[in-house]
């Protein structure tokens, strides 16, 4: 058979974790037991369920494990499948797509500020594991994460056990709304960005629901951050993730191609479609 | 420069399909041209141009991409595409044979498109020069001379016979195939090429002007409020897609045969309504946005990522065929307006 | 004609009888004439046309624009006030909102038929009795009138304006015309030959879906073959049946709705007669049920959603020897 880009490679699951009510981490090999691919913090991977249909997903784990990992949100044809299957179920993988964070150059050196919101923490993630390996090449890291409530914090257990535990990383967990196991901030996470008044030398890596990021991205502005210093990542719908298929385009750049991270400097320089 | 008479046609015809699957442009019942796969007695069209391009040749409207088996939990991944044959097509006007050069900077950058690549190496595209153009030509606006319309091989039609110049290696080598071709001098090459530049120079069209239309206007030109205007009509079909020799958009789509899972692509328009729409939402709500993305791509987008080369080959089948004749033309003319 | 339905147009915008007129727009040449929407007495003096070009059916905008606030004028000619009527009918259209001037009307030319007869580089049209003197790029070209009129006009079923607020011109009788002819040829044909016919007509489909976005009888919001839970939807032929499936269901879904306006042939890029599909249906519905023309009247009931005891039984299939 002749190589296409469009054509998978299979892999298989061999561990599902269960992170809320409505997003499970599901653990990919090659069938060989050996990691697909190497990719970069912040690149995307399609994956199939033939006869279910095929979706591009962000790699949740760092490059620096040797599996791969993907946080996935129950919200459709193919999410749904996924979320029903079981340990040792074969999919098709392709990838890594996209260009990923920055990391080993705008990023390096940089003190960094997370902001995730619910599922929008699955591609830091993959980032934030990556700067805790390479913990000397950047500077503080601050997480913000907030969720609708407790059980909608994906993988707490790593976040309070590793993250909130290391030295030179601070956390700040938010939820929506109170409830009686919750001792911590309660709030969205734009007035909380707000409150917490970060030091405007931090570089911004952002990624969540719409909402947030227009609510936080004003936040920021007002704080003092320049849009160059903040970066997101966008999703639209995709097909190839070539950059042939033509539909996931914000002017003449291909989200899965040219993106999906960007600077909010290059966004605004794009026609406001997504 | 070769000749052959047209009464000989056939006998040509016959030769070329020797060694390889030959496709003419020939009609169909309901008198409509289309690229007809070559058969004895076959005769060619006197139609200006096919009703669908040539694109069909390298990028057909449906092809298997691959195959699986389902089995419990496992999965076996079976090869499924097309066998890819040698072909040539004769008859390709200019406008359709620049658009292979466009489908090529979509399909064969990197990553290069296998399905498109096979079928590109195994074709060989032999143009006709345009001895009658439209009054919805515009090929000139992009630069295409339709009386020297390039490829693997260049043909002329004047008087009674055929002229033939082999372009390229394949072209040679094709024509290396064909003892009937004699050898003839330039005369009645050069006789036709000036007349159908002095019939370009009659063309309506002719004074179409994209300067402006390039990724410094970008979002002027997004933000237009000419769009809601003239998408108001828009059916959202996709008619002008389908006939256009340059429209690549595809989707992949799955069909369960009940033994096996067939994953194929087709084209898809972005003038339909589904094709951005996402589980979490639309980045292209109504028809203005679908309508708008299809034009900026062609005139905007893909010249920014192309040094400036557009996405449209000026062959006017969009100009035809659109049920409320809404095109490319219109959408230039009344942009171009505002950008005064 | 021409100049009265334009300057209509411009009087009801100017006395303030509407916000907004839909009509037809001019384009590059005579022929490419685009619906639009003007608002303006400058817009409809510097825009508007009617001509023999004026083919495309108005009707189905009106199912949007009549719910956008504010009163619109629509230009109908006869069989446009047939699918206006049975939208009416359906409750599609808000009538009140609604300004309809019924139009007469002397059959519609095309562009692509002058095409098909021959005509290159087409620039400038003249009628001369029974003739179009086609102006082209390459000299005078003479059309028989009859055949550069859209296929509906060359059999036109009336030109009577169903339902109107004014007329411009006078109102017409229904016809007695031949249209079914080519439904009768069809039914003559042995089953094979049939198949045969509807296969090579059909294989031509490309799944533009420019028949069923025209057709002022498919509004639904959403179409089965746009929803992927539906299980047939598909964007292209997955195999050589489905673009028959296609046809056949629309066919079928706007059956006892389908007035026979024959937009969906008039815009078919490949030229399939898509018309006889439905026209097909409408004989059927005439023999069995007995004549009823959809959007004729806004009152009859429809046969296929109502009861009556002498409706034919499904019996009638093999009554009829099975035969179509």
């Amino acid at each position: 058979m002749r190589p296409d880009p469009l054509i998978p490679m299979l892999g298989v699951v061999t561990a599902i974790r269960t992170d809320t009510p409505d997003v499970k981490t599901f653990r990919v090999t090659g069938v060989d037991g050996k990691k697909p691919f190497v990719h970069i913090p912040g690149q995307c991977a399609m994956l199939s369920i033939p006869g279910v249909g095929e979706a591009l997903f962000s790699i949740t784990s760092s490059p620096t494990e040797d599996y791969l990992d993907f946080s996935i949100k129950k919200c459709g044809c193919v999410t749904a499948w996924l979320h029903q299957m079981e340990v040792g179920q074969q999919i098709t993988i392709r990838g890594p797509y996209g260009n990923g964070f920055p990391v080993d150059t705008e990023l390096a050196g940089k003190d960094l500020l997370f902001i995730a919101g619910g599922i929008g923490l699955a591609p830091l993630h993959s980032v934030i594991n990556y700067c805790r390996h390479y913990r000397d090449r950047y500077g503080s890291i601050d997480i913000v994460y907030g969720s609708r409530s407790k059980a909608d914090l994906v993988d707490f257990p790593e976040i309070t056990d590793e993250w909130c535990r290391e030295e030179g990383i601070r956390v700040h967990l938010t939820i929506d709304n109170a409830q009686p196991d919750w001792d911590g901030h309660v709030g969205f996470v734009p007035n909380f960005v707000k409150e917490l008044n970060f030091d405007t030398s931090k570089t911004v890596l952002m990624c969540g629901p719409p909402i947030m990021i227009k609510f936080t991205l004003a936040g920021l502005m007002e704080l003092g951050f320049s849009r160059e210093q903040i970066y997101t990542t966008m999703e639209l719908r995709m097909k190839c993730a070539l950059g042939k298929c033509g539909r996931c385009n914000i002017g003449n750049k291909y989200v899965c191609k040219d993106g999906p991270v960007f600077r909010f400097d290059q966004l605004d320089q794009l026609p406001d479609e997504y | 420069m070769k000749t052959i008479a047209i009464s000989e046609l056939n006998r040509l015809f016959e030769a070329i399909s020797g060694g390889r699957k030959l496709y003419i442009p020939a009609e169909d019942g309901a008198g409509q041209a289309k690229f007809t796969p070559w058969r004895d007695g076959l005769k060619l069209t006197d139609k200006l141009n096919t009703v669908r391009s040539a694109k069909d040749l390298f990028f057909p409207q449906v092809e298997n991409l691959v195959n699986f088996k389902v089995t419990g939990k496992q999965i076996e991944i079976i090869e499924n595409r097309d066998i890819s044959e040698p072909f040539a097509v004769f008859g390709v006007r200019g406008c359709d044979c620049r658009s292979f050069d466009i489908l090529d900077r979509v399909f064969l950058s990197d990553p290069v498109d296998t399905y498109y690549q096979t079928r590109r190496e195994n074709g060989l595209v032999i143009t006709l020069a345009c001895t009658r153009p439209a009054e919805t030509c515009f090929c000139g606006t992009f630069g295409i001379d339709p009386a020297s319309p390039g490829g693997d091989v260049t043909c002329w039609m004047e008087g009674d016979a055929l002229y033939w110049q082999a372009n390229t290696e394949k072209g040679k080598a094709l024509t290396a195939e064909l003892p009937m071709l004699r050898d003839c001098g330039e005369e009645a090459v050069e006789t036709q090429k000036t007349r159908i530049r002095g019939a370009l120079e009659k063309l309506p069209l002719r004074d179409l002007d994209l300067t402006g239309f390039d990724g410094e206007h970008m979002q002027t030109l997004f933000r237009s409020e000419k769009w809601a205007e003239l998408s108001e009509s828009c059916l959202g079909c996709g008619t002008c897609t389908f006939v256009c020799p340059t429209c690549q958009c595809y989707d992949v789509q799955e069909f369960n045969t009940g033994t096996e899972v067939k994953r194929f692509r087709c084209w898809d328009s972005c003038m339909y309504s589904d094709f951005t729409q996402m589980s979490a939402g639309q980045p292209r709500p109504t028809q203005k946005e679908r309508f708008r993305q299809r034009f900026m791509h062609k005139l905007v987008y893909f010249p920014s990522n192309n040094h400036g080369i557009y996405g449209c080959v000026g062959c006017g089948r969009c100009l035809q065929k659109c049920p409320i004749h809404m095109n490319i033309v219109k959408v230039a003319r009344t942009l171009k307006e505002e950008m005064k | 004609m021409q100049e009265r339905v334009k300057q209509k147009a411009i009087e009801l915008l100017e006395n303030g009888t509407v916000d907004r007129v839909l009509g037809w727009k001019t384009g590059e040449f005579f022929y490419d004439l685009t619906p639009a929407v003007f608002t303006s007495r400058e817009e409809a003096e510097t825009n508007f046309v009617f001509s023999a070009f004026s083919g495309a059916n108005l009707s189905k905008y009106l199912i949007a624009e009549s719910r956008k606030g504010g009163k619109v004028a629509v230009f109908l000619k006869p069989c446009d006030s047939y699918s206006f009527t049975q939208l009416l009918k359906e409750h599609r259209i808000w009538r009140e909102n609604v300004y309809a001037v019924g139009v007469q009307c002397d059959g519609m030319c095309d562009a692509e038929k002058l095409r098909d007869a021959g005509c290159e580089g087409i620039l400038s049209v003249r009628e001369e009795g029974e003739n179009l003197i086609v102006g082209t790029l390459y000299g005078e070209k003479t059309v028989a009138r009859k055949d550069a009129l859209l296929e509906r006009c060359t059999v036109c079923k009336s030109k009577k304006i169903v339902t109107f607020d004014e007329l411009i011109g006078e109102n017409g009788e229904e016809l007695d015309s031949d249209r079914f002819a080519e439904v009768a040829r069809l039914e003559a044909m042995t089953p094979e030959e049939r198949f045969d016919f509807w296969r090579g007509e059909l294989s031509r489909c490309i799944r533009c879906n420019a028949c069923r976005n025209v057709c002022p009888a498919c509004s639904c919001e959403k179409c089965v073959f746009d929803n992927a839970d539906s299980g047939v939807r598909n964007k292209a032929a997955a195999d050589s049946f489905e673009e028959k499936l296609f046809h056949i269901i629309r066919a079928f879904h706007v059956a006892g709705r389908c007035t026979d306006c024959g937009e969906c042939s008039r815009v078919c890029p490949q030229h399939i007669p898509l018309h006889l599909l439905n026209r097909k249906f409408i004989k059927d519905i005439n023999e069995l049920y007995g004549t009823y023309q959809a959007g004729a009247d806004p009152e009859t009931k429809p046969p296929l959603t109502d009861y009556t005891v002498s409706d034919c039984e499904p019996s009638v299939v093999y009554e009829r020897g099975g035969k179509p």
